[in-house]
């Protein structure tokens, strides 16, 4: 399986996405923003960090970015892919996750180990947790606070389409507690917290975060087989 | 030469922050009665010729706001015909 990780400029935690994706025993693949194809990978990763200068709004400008375009084909065609903080931001913004993300409530940059509820396990990078598990992963955003409106968000609770939420106090004012949330198919799946850093104690808080990964794989493994 | 300037806004009902940490600072200039501060961004765009209205409505819908959470309005400030 290769799993395809995004740089855009301004990108921070592709390297990080990439030796998940290594941790869960698939081969990751650097895309770069600049690219006109995917290379053939299985599944794609849109990292952390602030890509083009988070210019503009978070996300927006990268949105616009020419690896963007097969990216969006390749979500509608049913690829997994997984954004990831700033990916969270762009994928909001390429409307391929509904609402958006904004400023948090308090302005604060908050940056902690946070934790959270898992409450879809029917997505292609949720299916190898067990049903409202408890994970601690690290947060560290000042825009993560996620926004759409009553109807969206009634219409996404009714779906299941709430992957995570945060639990033992929301960092940033998400409606909610929402700390991700799916497409309709359940392969396109967009978190604020970081379960790259998350794979190893000796980097981080736990190993929770490498379900993520593995999830995609067994999901690929799913559908191949 | 054509001026055009685009107004974004956070759509009323989505909680604005900044504005409300500046609302919260004016106390301490004196100035009590201000009972809402909400920011939004100008963004001017100037076009070789005149530019078509729906070319720049589509800029702003697509990217210089975020239909999901702002509105925007475009403008062509009249003093740029004279210019």
């Amino acid at each position: 399986m290769r799993i395809g990780v995004v740089t855009f400029p301004g990108s921070l935690d592709d390297v990080d996405a990439a030796r998940a994706v290594r941790y869960a025993g698939a081969e990751p693949v650097a895309l770069w923003h600049a690219d006109d194809n995917l290379h053939g990978v299985d599944a794609i990763i849109l990292p952390g960090g602030f890509s083009y200068g988070d210019y503009l709004r978070c996300g927006a400008i990268a949105r616009f970015a020419p690896v963007m375009e097969s990216v969006a084909d390749a979500a509608r065609g049913g690829a997994p892919v997984l954004g990831i903080c700033n990916g969270f931001q762009v994928l909001c913004e390429a409307h391929l996750l509904p609402g958006a993300l904004t400023r948090n409530q308090h302005l604060h940059f908050r940056n902690r180990d946070q934790r959270l509820r898992i409450e879809s396990t029917a997505t292609a990078w949720t299916n190898a947790y067990d049903q409202d598990q408890e994970v601690l992963i690290p947060i560290k955003s000042g825009e993560g606070r996620y926004v759409a409106d009553p109807a969206t968000l009634d219409e996404l609770e009714a779906a299941g389409r709430v992957v995570a939420r945060y639990v033992g106090g929301n960092p940033n004012g998400s409606q909610r507690d929402i700390a991700g949330v799916a497409n309709e198919a359940g392969n396109v799946v967009g978190l604020m917290p970081h379960p790259e850093h998350a794979i190893d104690t000796l980097t981080g808080p736990s190993t929770d975060g490498l379900g993520f990964f593995t999830s995609a794989l067994k999901h690929l493994a799913g559908v191949s087989g | 030469m054509a001026r055009v300037v685009v107004d974004v806004m956070l759509k009323p009902e989505i909680l604005d922050p900044q504005g409300q940490a500046v609302a919260d600072a004016l106390p301490r200039l004196g100035v009590t009665g201000v009972t809402s501060v909400r920011i939004g961004r100008r963004i001017e765009l100037e076009f070789e010729g005149t530019p078509e209205l729906a070319t720049v409505n589509e800029l702003a819908d697509r990217l210089l706001a975020n239909p999901v959470i702002e509105d925007y309005a475009v403008t062509m400030p009249p003093e740029t015909e004279a210019a």
